[in-house]
């Protein structure tokens, strides 16, 4: 996280240093650019806060772990699919699920869908591009999750 | 009608933020835990966000469209992807940040394959999310998922760039 606070300080240092007038430009066009898109961010806030109070990380893991690997890559992509979770509480989550003895397959399955496949984003995605290419562009993300859920199922050997 | 969908929406924040503030006066424990979930994922996004609009700032003012244009643009062929890729695995946060930087170079002229593969590597290989994946799942996970969805997903936006020109898709914020 950090890195990020360094780049940027720096960046617009030198950026100072360069060009005052263009560096205020910048910064006058990233604040109307996210007072624009606030009100998407406020929606998918909210989203995210009731769809995570009704499926807490608990009953992820749950169902994550109690079940036949098929049913199981089904159910994980469906929960990585409707949630939205940082990876610092993802990973270690599958860590925990790991050593409980859910397979790599199943977790690939929820962290891969956690990562390309935005419902809760939905609201921001559509600002920028459209209903019909963010419904698109979720989907193909979906059925790619699902080839890697595979891949990573057959080279750790968890297929048959 | 898209003004009464206005209307309904605002009217939906409202009931909403009442309904926490409320439960936090009353002591009404799911709502709090709905209250805190939206505060924690808040406070979340609001170290990252300023960060990256103040660099699409920048980008936007000191890159140049050419540059944009020859590097990601129409004839910019595989390099392009690779570049783009590469740019991904620098961004921090999430989708939510991925989103407005590709809408950014596709104003400054990258391809439509470009930015889709933009979104598409930075959910999946930024580079510190993908070091800490790989401390508790493994590196041959980690190895096998990048290898296996970075193809994908060029392949796949390739394939959508093509199938929204035939149907002379145009990119417009705010649609």
């Amino acid at each position: 996280m950090y890195y990020l606070y360094i780049v940027t300080g720096l960046t617009l240092l030198i950026s100072f240093i360069g060009d005052r007038g263009k560096t205020s430009k910048a910064v006058k066009i990233a604040f109307k650019k996210l007072v624009k898109i606030l009100p998407a961010f406020v929606t998918m806030l909210i989203l995210v806060s009731i769809v995570l109070f009704f499926i807490p990380d608990k009953m992820i893991s749950n169902y994550l772990g109690n079940n036949d690997k098929f049913i199981g890559v089904i159910l994980a992509s469906f929960f990585g699919s409707i949630t939205l979770m940082p990876g610092f509480i993802a990973f270690p989550l599958c860590g925990i699920l790991l050593k409980k003895g859910v397979s790599y397959m199943v977790l690939s399955a929820f962290t891969t869908t956690l990562m390309m496949v935005g419902i809760l984003t939905y609201p921001i995605e559509k600002e920028y591009f459209g209903v019909k290419v963010t419904i698109v562009r979720n989907v193909i993300g979906f059925f790619i999750a699902l080839i890697v859920a595979l891949s990573i199922g057959f080279f750790f050997g968890e297929l048959s | 009608m898209k003004m009464q969908n206005k209307h309904i929406k605002a009217l939906a924040i409202v009931i909403y933020f009442v309904f926490i503030i409320g439960s936090f006066v009353i002591g009404f424990k799911s709502g709090k835990q709905i209250g805190h979930n939206f505060i924690t994922f808040s406070v979340e996004m609001l170290k990252i966000l300023p960060c990256a609009f103040i660099l699409i700032g920048l980008f936007e003012v000191w890159v140049k469209k050419e540059s944009v244009e020859k590097h990601l643009g129409k004839d910019s062929g595989m390099i392009g992807y690779i570049w783009v890729v590469l740019l991904a695995g620098t961004t921090v946060g999430g989708l939510y940040v991925a989103f407005p930087v590709a809408y950014s170079l596709f104003k400054k002229g990258a391809k439509l394959g470009v930015i889709f593969t933009y979104i598409g590597a930075s959910a999946i290989c930024r580079i510190p999310m993908t070091i800490f994946e790989s401390s508790f799942m493994g590196i041959k996970f980690s190895l096998i998922r990048l290898l296996v969805s970075i193809p994908l997903v060029i392949l796949s936006s390739v394939w959508l760039e093509n199938y929204l020109e035939t149907k002379n898709y145009k990119i417009m914020e705010g649609k």
